[in-house]
Formats: C-alpha cells, sequence, structure tokens
C-alpha cells in the first residue's frame, strides 16, 4: 500500500514525474506533488465538487480518482484558465457578477463551468442549472454563480 | 470629506477577488513548513463513557509516525476559556483539551498521533486502541435532566430576563395564545475545513499559527495564557478563510493541541480537518425547543409574552458560553410592542457535537418562534397576518427604543427604524394583494401554494472598540492596519472605501491588512455583522486624522495655507483653481515613515437594522417536496458602503436560511451515534434548490450612533427565512399553525399532509 510508482501527470501543459502510493488521490497528488494549491479539498467524498479538475476535457472530482489513474493524461486546474495575466472570460464573469465571497468553492465552479461550456456550449439555462447544482457553495446563495457563468456562457458562444 | 463620495455607496469590484479567481489563494492547507509532522486526532467513538484505556503501542510501530498524546501527556492545559457571555457556573462545562475521565459525544478528541504525512497519521489513528465503558446518554435537552458527571447536571445554567408585569397580564387577558415550537441542530459548514499550523521560531522565542480565522486576538491572548507564555511571544496569522459563519475561528482543542506540539516537539506541527471530523466536532448550532405564551387583548394587541425554551448546547460549553440562549431570549421581542416580557432558558447538556454561533444566532430561532406566534394570534382574532403585524409594530416615533433588556453586555436600544414603512415597501414589491387573489385562484384549482410573511430586527456592529492604523509608505503604497478579520466577506474592499472617500484616493490603491496579531497589538475581530460598523468608523477617524497630517505638511512644502489645499485622486491639488500640484507619492517619499494615523472607535451600543421577508410556496402533495416559488428580502442597514456586497451577503444567508428551514439537520441515533456525517446525509441546498430573489436594500433609517449611519449586513438574510417559510406552507395547507418544527423535511410534511387529509374528511 505504501510502496511508490513513478507516474507523469500533465498539469496545464507541463509534465509533473512524480511518485506516488497506488492510494494517492489526484487532488492530494494536484496540490503536494505539483505544488497548485488553487485545487481545494472540501470534502473528499465526492459531493461538494471544490476538488473539480478536468481531465482531457471532463470535470472530475480529483478526491475521487487517484492519480494513478491520471498517469499520462491531460489534466487542467484553475491555475492553467488566465492566460498572459489576462483572466479567463469565465473569471471575469465571477468578478463582474460577484460570484464569489470566501473563494473557497470558487476553482471548483469554474472548472466544471468552464469544462461543460467547452464541451456543450449551447447548452440550455435548464441543462446548466442541473450541471451548478453538482457543487457547493456555502457563502453566495448560487444565483450571483448562475448569473456569472450564463454570461460567460454568452460570451464564449460568441467567440 | 471634502468631496462627495466617490466610492462609499458604490458596487465596485472587490479587491479580493484576483487571487481567489486564480488559485493563488492561501487558506490553510495551502501552508507548509519544512520538516513538519502532520497531526490527526482520535476520536470518541461513543456518546457516553468512561474511558477504560488508551493503547497507541500499535500506532507507534508504523513507519512514519513520530509519537502520540493522550490527556495524561498535557495534564497542564487547562480547559479553554469563554470568549462570550461567560457565565461562572458554566465553567465546570469546558471541554478539556484531550477527553480525561469520560468522553461526552461521538467525536470528542482522546489522543493524537503526529506522523510525516496525512495518509500515515490518519493509518496510524487507526490503530490506536480506545477502550470505553459505554454510559446512558442524554439526547433530549427538554426531557427529564440527564448527568454531566457524579456531581453536576445536564443542566449547565438558565438563562432568564424580563420587564413588566408578566403574571397581571396574563390574568387580564382576553385570550392566550400558547404554542410548543422546536428549531433543529445545524450549523455554518464553511466549504474549508478548519485547520491550524503551529510553529516555534527558538531564536525569537515566538510561537506562532497560521490558520487563524474570525477572532486571532481574543484566540492569541487565550492560548499564550493556557501555555503559559507571554502574549507578545504568541502570534496568530490570517491567510484566506473559506468561510465562517460563526463556526469557523473559535478556539478549539485541536488549535491548542498544535501550538502546545510545536513547543513541545521544535517541530511545525500541521492540522487539517476533514468533513466527517468537520460535522460531528466543530460546533454545531441552533437546535432549540420553546414553549411560548402570549397574553392578547381583544384586537390581538400583544399585553405579554412569556417565552420558556431548552437550549440543546451539546457535551460542553464551548468558547460562546450562554451567548446563544442569551441572544434568543433577549432578541425575542423583535419590531413589536411587548409591554411585558419574561424568558426562561435551560442551558441543558446532551451527549452530541457541542455548540456555538451560527449565523443570526438566537434570532433564527427566536424569529421562528416569535413569527408564528403572531401568526398564531392573527388566527385566533379572525385578522389576516399583515393587519396582526400592523397593530403590534413600534411606531416609527417610539424609536431609539430600549428594550429594557441586556445582551452581549449592552443594553438593547432600537436605534432607528420605520418599521412599518419598511412593510409597506415589501408589500407594494411583492403586489401583496394581487398576489393573495392569485394564490387564491390557484388553490381552488387544486394546488398547494401560499405566501408567508416574517418581520425581524437584527443587532450587529458589537464594540467594544476598533483601532484602524492608516499609512502611507514612502513608495506611495497606503495601507490600513486593523485587527478584524475577513471571512470571505469582503472586509478589505468595504474598508479600503471608506478610506478612499476620506483620504481622497482611489480604493483600488489601498491594501487592507487585517488577522495579523504582529501588526496591531489588539483587536476584536469579525463576528456579530461588526466589522464595517466598527472597523469602517475607525478607518474613517483614522483617515481623517492622516489626511489633516497630509495637508499640513503638503501645505509647508507647498509655501500654502491648508485650507488652500485639498486630496483628490492621490493628488494634493489646490482648491482655488489651478496651480502646483503633488501627488501623495511624492510628499510620502518627502517625509519617509511620518504619514501615519491611528485612531480608535469605541461604541457602547449595537445597531439594529431591520427587515420583512415574504415567502411563496408550492407544496407537493405527491412527494412532500417544497418549492420556493418567489422569495422577497426587504433590508434596512442605515447605509450600505457597497449594495452588491450587500446584497451578496442577503442572499448567501438566505440559502442557510432555506437549508434550516428544509433541509439541514443533524441526526442521532438513540445511542447517540450520529447520523449526519457526509454531504450525502447533511443535506446544504444547491443551485437547484435555491431560487432568484429579489432584495430591496434600504437605507431610511441611517443609524444616529455612527457619522456614515452605517449597520451590519450580514445576518438579515438568514435571520427569518424559517419563520416565512414556515408561515407560507401553512398557507399553502390552510391549516393555521401547521408548522411545529424545522427543518420541515419531506417526513414530517407528509405527516402535515396525511393531517390535513384527515380533517378534510372529518
Amino acid at each position: 500500500m505504501t510502496e511508490k510508482t513513478p507516474i507523469t501527470l500533465t498539469v496545464n501543459g507541463r509534465n509533473y514525474t512524480i511518485a506516488v502510493e497506488p492510494r494517492r488521490t489526484l487532488a492530494d497528488a494536484i496540490r503536494e506533488d505539483c505544488g497548485l494549491t488553487g485545487t481545494h479539498i472540501g470534502c473528499e467524498h465526492g459531493v461538494c465538487g471544490a476538488c473539480t479538475v478536468l481531465v482531457d476535457g471532463e470535470p472530475v472530482r480529483s478526491c475521487l480518482m487517484f492519480a494513478a489513474q491520471a498517469d499520462g493524461k491531460q489534466i487542467r486546474t484553475v491555475e492553467g484558465l488566465a492566460k498572459d495575466g489576462e483572466l479567463h472570460v469565465m473569471q471575469q464573469a465571477f468578478m463582474d457578477h460577484h460570484g464569489l465571497q470566501c473563494g473557497f468553492c470558487t476553482p471548483g465552479f469554474l472548472m466544471l463551468a468552464v469544462g461543460v461550456l467547452e464541451r456543450e456550449p449551447d447548452i440550455s439555462d435548464e441543462d446548466l442549472l442541473d450541471v451548478l447544482s453538482s457543487n457547493l457553495c456555502r457563502c453566495t446563495g448560487y444565483q450571483n454563480i448562475v448569473k456569472a457563468v450564463r454570461a460567460a456562457a454568452k460570451e464564449m458562444r460568441g467567440q | 470629506m471634502t468631496s462627495p463620495a466617490k466610492f462609499i455607496g458604490r458596487s465596485v469590484p472587490r479587491l479580493e477577488d484576483r487571487p481567489l479567481l486564480t488559485g493563488q489563494g492561501r487558506f490553510a492547507a495551502d501552508i507548509d513548513f519544512p520538516g513538519q509532522w502532520i497531526m490527526r486526532v482520535v476520536r470518541s467513538p461513543v456518546a457516553h463513557g468512561e474511558i477504560k484505556s488508551i493503547d497507541t503501542r500499535e500506532a507507534l510501530k508504523l513507519p512514519g509516525v513520530h509519537t502520540a498524546w493522550t490527556a495524561a501527556d498535557i495534564a497542564h492545559i487547562p480547559p479553554i476559556g469563554f470568549r462570550l457571555t461567560g457565565l461562572k457556573q458554566l465553567e465546570a462545562y469546558r471541554q478539556p483539551v484531550l477527553a480525561q475521565r469520560y468522553v461526552r459525544y461521538v467525536g470528542e478528541p482522546v489522543a493524537v498521533v503526529f506522523a510525516d504525512n496525512q495518509y500515515v497519521a490518519e493509518d496510524a489513528a487507526d490503530l490506536v486502541e480506545v477502550s470505553i465503558e459505554p454510559r446512558e446518554p442524554t439526547l433530549h435537552a427538554s426531557a427529564d435532566l440527564g448527568v454531566f458527571d457524579h456531581e453536576l447536571t445536564s443542566e449547565a445554567g438558565v438563562v432568564e430576563k424580563a420587564y413588566g408585569d408578566v403574571d397581571a397580564a396574563f390574568a387580564a387577558a382576553h385570550a392566550v395564545v400558547a404554542l410548543d415550537l422546536s428549531i433543529g441542530r445545524h450549523t455554518g459548514v464553511p466549504l474549508e475545513t478548519r485547520g491550524a499550523i503551529a510553529r516555534y521560531d527558538a531564536e525569537r522565542d515566538v510561537l506562532e499559527m497560521h490558520g487563524a480565522a474570525k477572532v486571532p486576538h481574543w484566540n492569541r491572548d487565550t492560548l499564550a495564557q493556557m501555555l503559559d507564555r507571554a502574549t507578545e511571544s504568541v502570534q496568530l496569522y490570517e491567510g484566506h478563510v473559506g468561510g465562517g459563519f460563526g463556526i469557523r475561528g473559535e478556539l478549539y482543542p485541536e488549535d491548542v493541541l498544535v501550538c502546545a506540539a510545536a513547543l513541545a516537539f521544535k517541530r511545525p506541527i500541521k492540522w487539517i480537518e476533514d468533513r466527517r471530523e468537520h460535522l460531528i466536532a466543530a460546533n454545531h448550532s441552533r437546535q432549540q425547543h420553546h414553549r411560548i405564551r402570549a397574553a392578547i387583548d381583544a384586537q390581538g394587541h400583544i399585553l405579554a409574552i412569556d417565552n420558556e425554551f431548552f437550549h440543546d448546547n451539546g457535551a460542553y460549553m464551548r468558547t460562546h458560553a450562554a451567548t446563544v440562549p442569551d441572544l434568543a431570549a433577549a432578541m425575542l421581542p423583535g419590531p413589536y410592542r411587548v409591554p411585558a416580557y419574561r424568558a426562561k432558558g435551560h442551558i441543558r447538556l446532551t451527549n452530541k457535537t457541542p455548540c456555538g454561533t451560527y449565523r443570526a444566532p438566537g434570532r433564527y430561532e427566536s424569529t421562528f418562534v416569535r413569527e408564528r406566534l403572531i401568526d398564531a394570534i392573527a388566527d385566533k382574532v379572525g385578522v389576516d397576518k399583515v393587519e396582526i403585524r400592523r397593530r403590534n409594530l413600534l411606531p416609527k416615533n417610539a424609536l431609539p427604543y430600549a428594550l429594557g433588556l441586556d445582551t452581549l453586555g449592552t443594553h438593547i436600544v432600537y436605534d432607528s427604524g420605520d418599521y412599518t414603512l419598511l412593510l409597506d415597501k415589501a408589500l407594494s414589491a411583492a403586489s401583496w394583494d394581487e398576489l393573495q387573489s392569485d394564490l387564491k385562484k390557484r388553490r381552488a384549482a387544486g394546488e398547494l401554494v401560499g405566501a408567508g410573511i416574517a418581520m425581524f430586527v437584527e443587532k450587529s456592529g458589537l464594540g467594544p472598540f476598533d483601532t484602524v492604523r492608516v499609512e502611507i509608505k514612502p513608495d506611495g503604497a497606503i495601507e490600513v492596519v486593523t485587527g478584524v478579520a475577513s471571512i470571505g466577506q469582503g472586509v478589505e474592499t468595504a474598508i479600503a472605501q471608506i478610506c478612499a472617500d476620506t483620504l481622497g484616493v482611489d480604493y483600488k490603491t489601498i491594501a487592507v491588512t487585517h488577522g495579523q496579531t504582529d501588526r496591531i497589538a489588539r483587536g476584536m475581530g469579525a463576528f456579530a455583522s461588526r466589522v464595517t460598523v466598527m472597523c469602517g468608523e475607525a478607518t474613517r477617524l483614522a483617515a481623517t486624522k492622516l489626511r489633516k497630517e497630509v495637508l499640513r505638511a503638503a501645505a509647508e512644502l507647498m509655501q500654502t495655507g491648508v485650507e488652500a489645499l485639498d486630496i483628490v485622486d492621490g493628488e494634493i491639488v489646490r482648491t482655488g483653481g489651478p496651480g502646483p500640484s503633488m501627488p501623495l507619492a511624492e510628499l510620502a517619499r518627502a517625509l519617509p515613515h511620518a504619514l501615519s494615523a491611528e485612531d480608535t472607535f469605541e461604541s457602547s451600543h449595537m445597531v439594529y437594522p431591520y427587515g420583512v421577508h415574504i415567502a411563496v410556496v408550492r407544496v407537493d402533495a405527491e412527494t412532500s417536496g417544497i418549492a420556493i416559488e418567489r422569495y422577497m428580502m426587504a433590508y434596512d442597514i442605515g447605509k450600505a458602503v457597497n449594495p452588491k456586497l450587500v446584497e451578496g451577503q442577503i442572499a448567501g444567508g438566505f440559502a442557510q436560511g432555506v437549508g434550516g428551514a428544509l433541509y439541514e439537520e443533524f441526526l442521532y441515533d438513540d445511542s447517540g451515534e450520529p447520523l449526519s456525517v457526509t454531504f450525502a446525509d447533511y443535506l446544504m441546498p444547491t443551485a437547484r434548490e435555491i431560487p432568484e430573489t429579489s432584495i430591496i436594500l434600504s437605507e431610511d433609517a441611517p443609524s444616529p450612533l455612527n457619522p456614515l449611519g452605517l449597520k451590519g449586513a450580514g445576518e438579515g438574510g438568514v435571520n427569518p427565512v424559517g419563520a416565512a417559510i414556515a408561515s407560507a406552507i401553512d398557507d399553502a395547507l390552510q391549516r393555521p399553525g401547521a408548522v411545529t418544527q424545522l427543518p420541515v423535511t419531506p417526513q414530517r410534511l407528509k405527516r402535515l399532509l396525511a393531517g390535513r387529509r384527515q380533517s378534510s374528511t372529518t
């Protein structure tokens, strides 16, 4: 159980060759072995979604995936959203619509929303609400998150 | 302030957002120190029992495990004291940092292990063998008294408050309305679990604790006392905090343990709570059972209220001591004229997780109880629920109004307000009369739909003081240093807005430093919706002083009179017209470290915002589900520094209120085993359950207790949600008084619906 296996995680386009125990979660590997602490751990049982990252384009609860399962896959985290200091449309929309307060759940919501809209840009408002109800936020009461994602969706479709 | 406000009152973007949006936040779990050990807590699996033995031998054999502690190893550390409302008699019920002879709830820390990493630490904790002889648990606060130990019963104390002649009023009453009401056990549950990282710097002889929140100065002082150190040799550091809500940042056993261990082992010690631990070990709140009676006259005017209640405080008295039941007793009268009042609150201990405050502590509970009572009075005298409120509301000319009760060391004096005006605004925004006829039609067509209303008075801006220092650095950077804390609510932005307008600079050029005990000698922290009021006014005072100092120094350098100068957009300019000007940064360079001012705002009274919520719900007779169709919140906070942030506070509080009204509840089985230990059992609302709301931000009644007229905004969103939704469910079922217990879960609603079918067939 404690024997370590070498794996390579590709996170935001950069390769991290690390050695992990088979039981090590992807969330812990991203945070501790790759040093990317923008991915947050809120429940470790797959409900709150704070740890959501994109694995080969799909939103994934990184607390429910083993790091070894992500070997060789393309992983995207919140640190990879802004380009050259310019915020991603989704990040800007969260700022404009006051879609965050304490900011702990925010990376998970950003990755969830970006992942879904890249895959399904024309998603209906109703379906989008279903998707967003898969993550928990305790500060905002969700209304501003929903507004922000809808605004970003519009802009992402326009591009 | 000489120029009109440029930032106060405007919804400017937050200064806090960028690092949080880009993954650059520094939350507790993000802090690491080289050579650190990870601490894992071994917790009692039994609700009540006597510890027979704790065996750590197997755990210590595991590679990567360094050592373990039980109570005997830290016998010199006293229990954690009381921060607020600390009655002497409650001290015997404080929680030991590690359980000594008895365990009193599932989750109570009985030992800790220290290891190289989290995985090994958890393995080791599993190997610690704890042998406990079970005792009968006490699980119901209003049942017969249980035992705390061989001497003490489960009633830790009684909160009593009263004014007027209650017995005479009841004797002379036209009628008496009596209700039996309960509020469930729920709590704040911030998305970031707790965490604490301590390290000892031998060179400076300083103990540091990172991951502090809410009340860093009080925690620093208390830790120093408990660990027998000089105050200044303990420093606390607040990073980003993933939500507060009352629960996060209080001083807990785990905080003391990491600090004691860092001192003992001369190693950085890191502890990060997992979610199961959080749900059984961090403060719970709210659980209360009221037996309430009102004496009324023939028109439904209240003559007296008699409020007896049982507060289920869980296993121990923690830092809040009697705060929650005290507030519940003191704030119950709300916006109504209550000529005589008596409250008797039994503080009862049970073998469940200990309790503390949760956003609108004591008021979510007492508003539910009071507003249920008002609805029942309406039903008794046969008037509608709006009319009964109009008859009983305190009129505008009654304010300021001394209630005749005390709480949190202050006399309750409603400082300003026009309750009837806000009620009218809310009713008109909700088109109340049309709404009523529409709902009537829909009910006639077979739908179970109804509207509810609840009114409340909040409290905020608790003193006694806050101190702020404003400084212009030699490089021109402006820093505000304060002893308050940020729990995610937007403190930095609001304080920067106030400082910017006072000083005459852009709010974006101001950095606000908070929660660092080594930067300012004292501070009160962030609780009781106090920050914008107390720190806001302290900031205005300090910035006013600094502005004077800047103009005096500039006048000398620019060889003109102070009255000829102004500061506009960070530039010292001539008021009379064109002429040479000077950027603040240039002055700061010329006078390094001279441009600094400190001031303190003291206040012995709280300020009292007030509000009205209106709910429209639809009950599904098949599934017993409840959908909130519309929800409207009107709140008067005197003056909104940043309306968008205030609305954010209200909307967020509302969602928590819905959780407590319909979904969230910590349940236990008959042996005291907690049943709500994951997010799959403890149901917090998601985006699906929270409807879009409308918010009326009203500024009719600025507080006379501070020049900007500020009142706090943190708790008005959550306060009356249980009350308003209960009232709407009654209306949907057309059964006044049907809801007597929160949360109204599908199971409970199903029972109500069964009762409804019965009553309609008999």
